[in-house]
C-alpha cells in the first residue's frame, strides 16, 4: 500500500430518511487522510462530523460516493479490525474490571491468554492506569474512565484511531491533561487519528490538519494544514501561530453559519 | 391482664429503643441494620403471645407462638416430609424448568424483532392473569403427585421470567452495540459478552418474582388433590380438622422456605450484579 | 403499542393455532375410548393396548376419528371455540334471557369476584401508600418495616388463605367477602408500597433543595413535589396491584366450601368433572384481569396527560 491514504473519501453523500423528511447529513465530501496524520473534524452540531466518522467505521451506510479505509471498503476494514473507535462516553462495561474492559476486544478477536495479559498491561501503562486493573469503571473518575476506553481502543493492532468527541464530557483541566497525553501517545504509536471535537483550542492544539464543517447540508468548508511543530507543549496555545490558526478556524465556522 | 400489660410495655420499650438505634450514631452499621427489624419482629411475637394469653383467645382461633413452636418441635418429621414434597419436589423443580425454559425462549425470540414486538405485550398480559386457576386442570393432566405441582409452577413462572429476560436483552444502548460492531464481533460473542451481562439485573428480577410464585403455585395445586403429604394438603386438612397450631407450624415452614428461597436468589444477585447501580448505592 | 398490533395479532393467531393442534393429541385417547364403546372400529382395539402407544401413533392409526377429539363433552383440552361457546352460554345468553344474576351465570360470579377484588384493592392500596409515606418520612419505619414487607411477600399467602377464612367464620363474620378482601389486600399492598417508596423518593436533591430555599413546610413539599413526582410510579404499581388483588380473591375462593365467585366455579368444575366450566371461568377471570388493567391504563394515560407528563 505504501503511501496510499489511510482513509479516502470521494464525493461522499448521506441522506437520512427521518419522520420530518430527508436530512442531508453529508454532502459531497472528498478527503484523504494519510498515514500518521492527526486530523480533527470541527463544526457545530448537525454538521456531519460524527456521521463521517461513523461512515468510515461502517456504522452508517453512505447513500452516494465512496470511502476506502486502508484501500478496502469500510466493512472489510471493520472485519479486518483496522481501527479502534473511542466514543464520547467511555462506555465501559460496569460488570468488567478495568483490565477486563481493555481485554474485551482481545477476547473477541481471539488473542491468546498470555498475549491478552501482556497487551493489557502495556496499554494501561501507556494511558497511566497501571495499578487500577482490578478497579471497576464506576469506581474511577470520568477522566480515568475515558483513558481506559482509549486503552481499550489501543489494545489491538489497529493502526487507525477514530475518536468521537472523546473528551467532550470532561472538565477543562482534565481535558488539557488528556490532550497532552493523547499527543504523546500519538507520537509513540504513530497511529493515524481521526478526531471529532467541538472545541477550537483542542482541534488546533492536537491536529496536523483541521477539517472545518458546516451543517444543512453537512459539508467541508475549509481544510487547514497546521504550521505548528509536532512537539507541542501546552504553552504553545499562547503563541501567535496558534492564535492565527484558531482565528482561521473560527472564521471558517462563522462562514458556514452566515445564513442562519 | 398482666400478660397484656407486659406485651404493651415491651412494645413501647422496643419502639423507643428502635427510634434511638435508627437515629443514633451507629445507624449505618450492619449490626443496627439487622437489629432494628429483628427487634420489630420480636415485638410482634411478644404482642401476639401476650394478647393471646392475656385475652385467653381460643387456640382454635389463634394459637400463641409458644404453642406453635411446641407443635413445630413435636412434628418435625411431618413438616420435613411436607417440605420435601411441596418445596423441594414441586416448587423447585417447577421453578428450574419454568425459568430455564423461559430464559431459552427469550433468547430465541429475541433474534426476531417481529416476535419480540408481538410477544412482549402478550407476555405482559398473561403475566397479569390469575394463572393459579389452571391448577385443577394440570392436576387432572399430570396426576396427584408432585409432577402436577411442578407443572403449575412452570406455567406460573414462565411468563414473568420471559418478559423480564426479553426486556433485559434489549437493555444495551446503541453505543455499546456499536462498540461490538467495530470489533466485528459475532452474534454469539455479542450475546455472551454484552447482552447477557447487561440483562442480568432483569433476569434476577424475573427470578425473584418467580420464587414467590413458585411456592404459591405448588401449595395451591395441592388443594386440588395430592398424596397424603405436602404443605398445601396439610393446611387444608388441618384447617378442616381445626388443628390450627399445626397449620401455623406449616405456615412458619412456608415463611422460612419462602424467605430462604428469595434470600438465596437475592444473595446470588448481589454477587452477580454487584456492578449495577441498584446494588452499589449505599454500600459504597 | 399501536405500531405492534400486527405482530401481537400474529402471535395470538400462532397461539390459537398451536392450541388447536394440541387438542387432537390431548384428547385422542378419550375420543377413541368413546368410539370403542359406541361400537366403532378402533386400532388398537382395547384401552389397555392404547395406553402403551404414544398419542401420535394413535392419531395415525385412526385418522377418521381425530375429528371426534374436537367434539368431546368432557375434553382434557377443549378447543378455543368450545371455551368461547361455554363462556357465551353462561354469560351473554343468560343475560339475554334475563338470568344474568342466576347462580349459574358467570356474570354473577364475576361480579362477586370483582367486588371482593375491588375492596381488597382499595384496602391494599391504602395500606401500601400509608406505609410508603411512613417509610419515606421515618427512618425507624424504613429500617424496621421494609425488611418485613419483603418477607411478607415471600410467605405464600395461599398458605394463610384457608385459615383466614375459617378463623373469620369462627369469629362470627358472615360470608366470605371480608376474608377474601384481606387476602387480596395482602397480595396487593406490596407492589403499591414499593412503587410509592420509589416514587416519593424520586425527586432529585436539587428539587428538594429548591423548596427548602422557599422555606416550604414539610406538607407543602409533600403535596407540591413528592406526590406529583410519585404519580407515574403509583399508576404502574396500581396495575400490578390490581392483578395481584384479583389473584388473591380467586385464591380466597378456592378452598373448599366456597359457592360463589370465579374461583368457586373453578373448584366446582373440578369436583363435578366438567372441564368446560373450569375453562369458561378461567376465560372470564382473564377477561376481568384484562379489563381491570386496561381501565387503570386508561386512567394513567389521562392523568399523566393532564399533568403534562405524557
Amino acid at each position: 500500500m505504501g503511501s496510499a491514504p489511510a482513509i479516502s473519501a470521494r464525493n461522499l453523500d448521506l441522506v437520512f430518511q427521518t419522520r420530518d423528511g430527508p436530512v442531508h447529513a453529508l454532502s459531497d465530501i472528498s478527503l484523504d487522510i494519510h498515514r500518521g496524520e492527526f486530523v480533527s473534524f470541527i463544526g457545530p452540531s448537525g454538521c456531519g462530523k460524527t456521521t463521517f466518522l461513523r461512515v468510515v467505521a461502517d456504522l452508517e451506510q453512505p447513500t452516494g460516493g465512496s470511502v476506502t479505509v486502508n484501500g478496502v471498503s469500510p466493512a472489510e476494514a471493520r472485519r479486518a479490525r483496522a481501527y479502534g473507535y473511542v466514543f464520547q462516553a467511555a462506555g465501559l462495561y460496569p460488570w468488567r474490571s478495568i483490565a477486563g474492559n481493555v481485554r474485551l476486544p482481545l477476547e473477541i478477536m481471539g488473542y491468546s491468554r498470555a498475549e491478552q495479559a501482556e497487551r493489557v498491561a502495556r496499554v494501561l501503562e501507556l494511558v497511566e492506569l497501571t495499578g487500577f486493573e482490578k478497579k471497576f469503571p464506576w469506581q474511577l473518575s470520568g477522566g480515568m474512565q475515558q483513558r481506559a476506553s482509549i486503552a481499550r481502543a489501543l489494545a489491538f493492532d489497529a493502526d487507525i484511531l477514530l475518536m468521537d468527541e472523546p473528551f467532550g464530557a470532561l472538565d477543562e483541566i482534565v481535558r488539557d491533561r488528556l490532550n497532552e497525553e493523547l499527543l504523546r501517545l500519538w507520537e509513540k504509536t504513530g497511529k493515524t487519528i481521526g478526531f471529532v471535537t467541538h472545541s477550537i483550542p483542542e482541534a488546533v492544539y492536537l491536529s496536523t490538519r483541521i477539517v472545518v464543517m458546516s451543517p444543512r447540508p453537512g459539508r467541508v468548508t475549509d481544510v487547514i494544514d497546521s504550521p505548528l511543530p509536532r512537539e507541542r507543549p501546552l504553552e504553545i496555545r499562547d503563541s501567535p501561530e496558534f492564535l492565527k490558526v484558531a482565528h482561521r478556524v473560527r472564521e471558517g465556522l462563522r462562514a458556514g453559519h452566515s445564513y442562519d | 391482664m398482666g400478660w397484656v400489660a407486659f406485651a404493651l410495655i415491651f412494645w413501647v420499650a422496643a419502639w423507643l429503643a428502635n427510634i434511638r438505634l435508627a437515629n443514633g450514631r451507629w445507624s449505618n452499621r450492619q449490626a443496627v441494620r439487622i437489629a432494628v427489624p429483628l427487634l420489630f419482629g420480636i415485638t410482634l411475637l411478644v404482642l401476639w403471645e401476650g394478647l393471646v394469653r392475656g385475652l385467653e383467645v381460643s387456640p382454635v382461633i389463634l394459637p400463641a407462638p409458644s404453642r406453635v413452636a411446641q407443635t413445630f418441635a413435636a412434628s418435625t418429621e411431618t413438616l420435613w416430609g411436607d417440605f420435601r414434597q411441596t418445596v423441594l419436589k414441586g416448587a423447585l423443580s417447577g421453578f428450574a424448568i419454568g425459568c430455564s425454559a423461559a430464559f431459552l425462549t427469550a433468547i430465541i425470540i429475541d433474534r426476531s424483532a417481529f416476535l419480540t414486538a408481538g410477544l412482549l405485550p402478550v407476555g405482559n398480559f398473561v403475566a397479569a392473569l390469575p394463572i393459579v386457576g389452571i391448577a385443577p386442570i394440570l392436576v387432572s393432566w399430570f396426576g396427584f403427585d408432585w409432577q402436577s405441582k411442578a407443572a403449575v409452577v412452570v406455567v406460573m413462572v414462565f411468563f414473568p421470567m420471559l418478559v423480564n429476560t426479553v426486556q433485559g436483552l434489549r437493555e444495551t444502548d446503541a453505543m455499546q452495540r456499536d462498540l461490538m460492531r467495530t470489533y466485528a464481533a459475532g452474534y454469539v460473542q455479542t450475546l455472551l459478552k454484552l447482552r447477557l451481562p447487561a440483562a442480568l439485573p432483569f433476569v434476577f428480577n424475573g427470578l425473584k418474582i418467580a420464587t414467590t410464585l413458585a411456592l404459591i403455585g405448588a401449595i395451591v395445586a395441592e388443594y386440588f388433590g395430592s398424596p397424603t403429604r405436602g404443605m398445601g394438603f396439610r393446611i387444608s386438612t388441618g384447617v378442616g380438622a381445626l388443628a390450627i397450631d399445626l397449620v401455623w407450624a406449616e405456615i412458619a415452614v412456608a415463611a422460612m422456605a419462602g424467605t430462604a428461597f428469595y434470600g438465596a436468589v437475592a444473595w446470588i444477585e448481589r454477587r452477580a450484579t454487584f456492578w449495577h447501580p441498584s446494588q452499589r448505592s449505599g454500600s459504597r | 403499542m399501536r405500531g405492534s398490533l400486527v405482530q401481537v395479532l400474529t402471535v395470538l393467531a400462532a397461539i390459537v393455532g398451536l392450541w388447536y393442534l394440541a387438542v387432537a393429541p390431548m384428547n385422542i385417547r378419550v375420543a377413541l375410548d368413546l368410539a370403542e364403546r359406541s361400537g366403532a372400529q378402533v386400532v388398537p382395539a382395547t384401552a389397555a393396548e392404547r395406553q402403551a402407544r404414544p398419542a401420535w401413533q394413535l392419531m395415525l392409526a385412526n385418522p377418521g376419528l381425530i375429528a371426534q377429539a374436537y367434539r368431546l363433552d368432557r375434553p382434557r383440552l377443549p378447543t378455543p371455540d368450545q371455551v368461547g361457546r361455554e363462556l357465551w352460554k353462561t354469560t351473554g345468553r343468560m343475560a339475554l334471557r334475563g338470568r344474568a344474576w342466576s347462580k349459574r351465570s358467570l356474570i354473577y360470579h364475576g361480579w362477586v369476584t370483582l367486588r371482593s377484588t375491588f375492596w381488597g384493592f382499595l384496602l391494599g392500596t391504602a395500606a401500601g401508600i400509608l406505609i410508603a409515606v411512613a417509610i419515606v418520612y421515618s427512618r425507624v419505619a424504613d429500617m424496621s418495616l421494609m425488611p418485613w414487607a419483603i418477607i411478607s411477600q415471600t410467605v405464600p399467602i395461599v398458605a394463610l388463605a384457608p385459615m383466614i377464612i375459617v378463623v373469620s367464620a369462627q369469629l362470627g363474620i358472615q360470608g366470605r367477602a371480608l376474608p377474601k378482601a384481606i387476602i387480596s389486600a395482602y397480595l396487593c399492598y406490596f407492589p403499591v408500597l414499593v412503587g410509592m417508596v420509589k416514587g416519593l423518593r424520586s425527586p432529585a436533591p436539587s428539587q428538594l433543595d429548591l423548596l427548602r430555599t422557599y422555606d416550604a413546610t414539610g406538607l407543602q413539599s409533600f403535596f407540591k413535589l413528592r406526590v406529583p413526582a410519585s404519580i407515574p410510579y403509583l399508576f404502574t404499581s396500581l396495575k400490578v396491584g390490581i392483578a395481584a388483588a384479583l389473584v388473591g380473591t380467586i385464591v380466597g375462593e378456592l378452598p373448599t366450601g366456597a359457592i360463589s365467585g370465579l374461583g368457586a366455579r373453578i373448584l366446582i368444575g373440578d369436583q363435578f368433572g366438567t372441564p368446560l366450566a373450569i375453562w369458561a371461568a378461567l376465560a372470564a377471570a382473564a377477561i376481568l384481569a384484562g379489563g381491570l388493567v386496561t381501565v387503570l391504563d386508561i386512567a394513567q394515560r389521562l392523568t399523566l396527560r393532564r399533568m403534562g407528563m405524557a
